[in-house]
């Protein structure tokens, strides 16, 4: 069955089961593969995309509940001319990444906490991040956090 | 292939045949790397002049505007120096450090400096890797007498372009990387002389320009470039002292995070094909258990799914996309032997393990000075402790996806391995190819961490196994719990500790340890203590026992520095003083130590509920300590609220990434200390997904890392790996003195709760 969405702006239409997870929608079928597999059962947030604005960790949610609704990924947090997201650029500036695979699951929860509560405190980062890196970038993605934000690592190196 | 003395690469237990001396050969045999392969030795002239090899890499990297220069690196006209690297890079930055440390030697101008990764091709098996680690394997003598051709040769016969053991820097940078850079300015400065009609001690270097500065003239690299590779390469050039470095030393940002931020990096799981098809697998859940029979129908009825393969042991389902593929999986109810391994289970091996070492008969054993006699002294006091730890899984975030594509009789795979030699080596041997019929194409890795040697890697084998029943492309992707059931684990190991003390200070130690491989050699003991023994019991159950990010120091390490806390505490005395005494005076290991407990304030008191700990572990040439301060969250699970690590890797080629590896992997040791078990019952690995092999989440992991660099110039250490061992004991050392409660059997999970 034809399933129709948005995706980072642009309506798109996909032909597969209705319970096909949005994620492989959206890396089988739309070929955007910005958006990772890690666990398959919402437990990594590797996957993680922006429902409506919700973030939402596409590998279990199926792509028939998000019919008609609007999906942002990784790709499209840049402006339309191209410019990085502020949390885009401050994982540059803090050198977040080192294998990167789950970065764009990181950023995507980072961009909704920050829509969510504007400056979020140590408290809040602690409790809204919870995707898992294996690398264990954790330190530099609070510092990219608070400095997204304007606000200065609270904490010191690393 | 002609250059390959080893065309079809499976590695000889015997003396590969090496090319005649042309002079007086080295006669000795030499053991490389654990790999099995021996080479005989003949003297060839040098590296450079190794000219099959060379010309062959060249051709590949060079090109339309831009000249090849030892198999290295390229200069194009418009000035860009494009370095290859033989490494991988899975996200610990040596990449960026490698083409650092050939830049600084080049004077080129970073800005003008790309950096791409080697073709998986014999002309680039790695001679500095092999050059690196002989002095380990055969001795610094004997290994200074191997000249580099011979080196070159036995690169390409092992086949080697391996990442691994932290050895990008130290071996690769330090021998090809800083000397082809020097080289080619060398040949630069020649070709400039030549041109402008001036001495060559008159010339200058600065931002990929050879100047003249009493006449004011220059000549870029681009323009020069044609003509320098004509010349003949030093293979002996001059490096610059520390104090000229330019690059080297400093944190500039790494060149692949852009594309890591903004979702287009394209990893081995990402790559795609027109008609490209998905596989998904499910093998024996026993280890060495064989497909027995499967009803391929359930899976076919599913829409999407279009082949079902049996392997020996393993089922595919293709599909024409992961779901699919998943869904036809799922339908199916495959019925698997279990190859004889029903009894193994994680309690049976640890007795086992601790049966082997009552047995009192090693296979191994290292140390020096009466360890017994120190024992039975008059007045001795006799310390002993057993220690315990699992099997743990790299937990990569990227599962494992290959794509192949076999087409008139040859295979192209696409993905992201340690070694990409030894990658096409397995996959001709697994469908009868010889190797010049495999290409494969290294693409972006989502972690590894150990997990990614093609020896231990069984997916290249499946992968060219269903690319060769099927005409049109194929990527087979590991489900999350195909990866976790069927990993290639740090090995389950146990040990028993017994130390002697006499007037606070130790007489002897004897370190018994049971596991698969022997530590000797690669984890250093490094107390000075009047007796020593090290001796290992070799157990082998039926899992695929495979490096884990820092290999051996991970358990030892652990051992040994729960172990020196337990006798501090049965001597009476601090554990960092303790310490202390027992390294040398103006080690490079004390220096490390006090510089830890200085900056993490050892002995200033502490918050009420917090522990600190200490521990020093020397790995791949780094010597790092670490202090954590430790308290117990309400389910009684350990929490690490501040941690500081002190490194001397003798040189920081990039800070700033540097201390990413060693945050990093302290927080990759506090997450197996605290939670990480790879478990077995009836043979099968129990855990199947992150719920069960939980990983240490933001919240409670340290909130920063402080970590300090104390360069000492020594010999150039590695990075990737010497941050995670002190980690573990460190966190045990804080919760016993914490709670008094010392914990011996890994995961710690809530076993210091009161």
């Amino acid at each position: 069955m034809a399933i129709a969405f948005s995706v980072n702006g642009k309506p798109v239409s996909v032909e597969v089961d209705a319970d096909t997870p949005l994620l492989w929608a959206l890396r089988d079928d739309l070929g955007l593969t910005g958006t990772k597999f890690g666990c398959g059962i919402a437990a990594c947030g590797a996957c993680s995309v922006h429902v409506d604005g919700n973030l939402t960790r596409s590998c279990s949610v199926p792509v028939s509940e998000v019919a008609g609704k609007a999906v942002t990924t990784i790709e499209g947090l840049k402006s339309a001319d191209g410019v990085l997201h502020k949390v885009q650029q401050a994982w540059i500036d803090a050198q977040v990444p080192q294998c990167g695979y789950c970065q764009s699951g990181q950023i995507m929860a980072a961009v909704a906490l920050i829509e969510q509560v504007g400056t979020p405190s140590d408290a809040q980062i602690d409790e809204a991040m919870t995707n898992i890196c294996r690398c264990g970038t954790y330190p530099r993605i609070r510092k990219a956090i608070l400095a997204a934000t304007g606000a200065a690592a609270q904490t010191g190196d690393a | 292939m002609a250059d390959n003395p080893n065309p079809d690469l499976d590695l000889p237990e015997t003396a590969a045949p090496a090319p005649k001396p042309k002079k007086k050969g080295i006669k000795r045999r030499i053991f490389l790397a654990g790999s099995a392969l021996v080479v005989g030795g003949g003297i060839f002239g040098v590296w450079w002049t190794d000219s099959s090899a060379k010309a062959k890499g060249n051709a590949l990297i060079g090109g339309e505007g831009r000249q090849a220069f030892g198999s290295v690196m390229t200069i194009a006209e418009d000035d860009t120096v494009t370095v290859f690297s033989p490494h991988i890079d899975f996200g610990q930055g040596s990449h960026t450090a490698l083409a650092q440390m050939l830049a600084d030697e080049l004077d080129a101008d970073w800005n003008k400096v790309a950096i791409e990764q080697a073709p998986a091709d014999l002309a680039f098996a790695n001679a500095s890797l092999a050059k690196g680690f002989l002095p380990t394997m055969a001795g610094e003598t004997l290994a200074g007498l191997i000249p580099d051709a011979v080196i070159g040769m036995m690169a390409r016969s092992m086949p080697l372009m391996i990442t691994g053991g932290s050895s990008a820097i130290r071996f690769t940078g330090e021998i090809a990387m800083r000397r082809t850079g020097a080289a080619v300015r060398a040949a630069l400065i020649a070709e400039a002389a030549d041109r402008l009609g001036v001495p060559e001690s008159e010339l200058t270097t600065a931002d990929s320009k050879v100047i003249h500065a009493a006449t004011g003239k220059s000549l870029r690299y681009g323009e020069l470039a044609a003509g320098a590779a004509e010349r003949s390469l030093s293979s002996d050039p001059v490096l610059k002292t520390r104090e000229q470095w330019k690059l080297i030393g400093t944190g500039v940002p790494r060149r692949d995070i852009p594309a890591k931020v903004d979702g287009s990096a394209v990893y081995g799981i990402d790559f795609t094909l027109p008609e490209m098809r998905v596989a998904t697998i499910a093998a024996a859940p026993v280890r060495g258990g064989t497909l027995e029979s499967v009803d391929e129908a359930p899976a076919l009825a599913v829409k999407g799914v279009e082949k079902v393969i049996k392997l020996p042991d393993a089922v595919v389902v293709i599909g024409k996309g992961y779901w699919p593929a998943t869904k036809g999986l799922q339908a199916l109810s495959p019925k698997f032997s279990d190859g004889g391994h029903a009894a193994v289970s994680t309690p049976a091996i640890y007795a086992a393990q601790a049966k082997l070492m009552a047995g009192g008969k090693p296979d191994n054993e290292a140390g020096e000075g009466d360890v017994d006699g120190a024992f039975k002294a008059a007045g001795a006091k006799l310390v002993e402790a057993e220690y315990r730890v699992p099997f743990l899984h790299h937990a990569m975030m990227e599962p494992f996806a290959l794509t192949g594509h076999f087409k008139d009789g040859k295979l192209t795979i696409w993905g992201g391995l340690q070694d990409p030699l030894s990658t096409r080596a397995r996959a001709a041997k697994a469908i009868g190819l010889g190797i010049d019929d495999v290409v494969f194409n290294t693409m972006i890795m989502g972690g590894g961490f150990g997990r990614r040697f093609p020896d231990i890697v069984e997916i290249i084998d499946q992968i060219a196994l269903v690319a060769k029943e099927v005409p049109y492309p194929v990527k087979l992707v590991w489900s999350r719990e195909e990866e976790v059931r069927h990993g290639s684990y740090r090995p389950q190991s146990s040990a028993k500790l017994s130390a002697s003390l006499k007037d606070g200070a130790i007489t002897a130690m004897r370190i018994d340890y049971a596991q698969s491989g022997n530590a000797e050699g690669e984890v250093p003991f490094i107390y000075k203590l009047p007796a020593t023994s090290r001796r290992h019991f070799a157990y082998q159950s039926n899992q695929i026992d495979g490096p884990w990010r820092s290999v051996n120091a991970t358990q030892l390490g652990f051992y040994t520095e729960s172990f020196m806390d337990e006798l501090a505490l049965a001597a009476g005395e601090d554990p960092y003083q303790f310490r202390r005494k027992h390294l040398p005076e103006g080690s490079r290991h004390l220096k490390v130590l006090d510089e830890v407990a200085k900056r993490a304030g050892w002995g200033t008191p502490l918050p009420e509920g917090v522990g600190r700990g200490i521990a020093i572990v020397e790995s791949f040439d780094t010597i790092v300590a670490e202090v954590v301060e430790a308290t117990l969250k309400e389910d009684g699970s350990p929490k690490v609220v501040r941690a500081f690590a002190v490194v001397d890797c003798g040189t920081t080629v990039n800070p700033l990434n540097a201390e990413a590896q060693i945050a990093g992997g302290l927080i990759m040791g506090l997450s197996s200390a605290i939670g990480e078990a790879v478990t077995l019952d009836k043979g099968a690995v129990v855990e199947s997904n992150y719920t069960d092999y939980p990983i240490l989440k933001l919240a409670d992991a340290p909130p920063a890392v402080d970590v300090h660099f104390a360069d000492s110039g020594a010999k150039t250490g590695g990075i990737g790996e010497p941050g995670l061992p002190p980690a573990t004991p460190a966190l045990a050392n804080a919760l016993a003195s914490l709670t008094g409660k010392r914990i011996r059997n890994l995961p710690i999970l809530t076993q210091a709760k009161a």
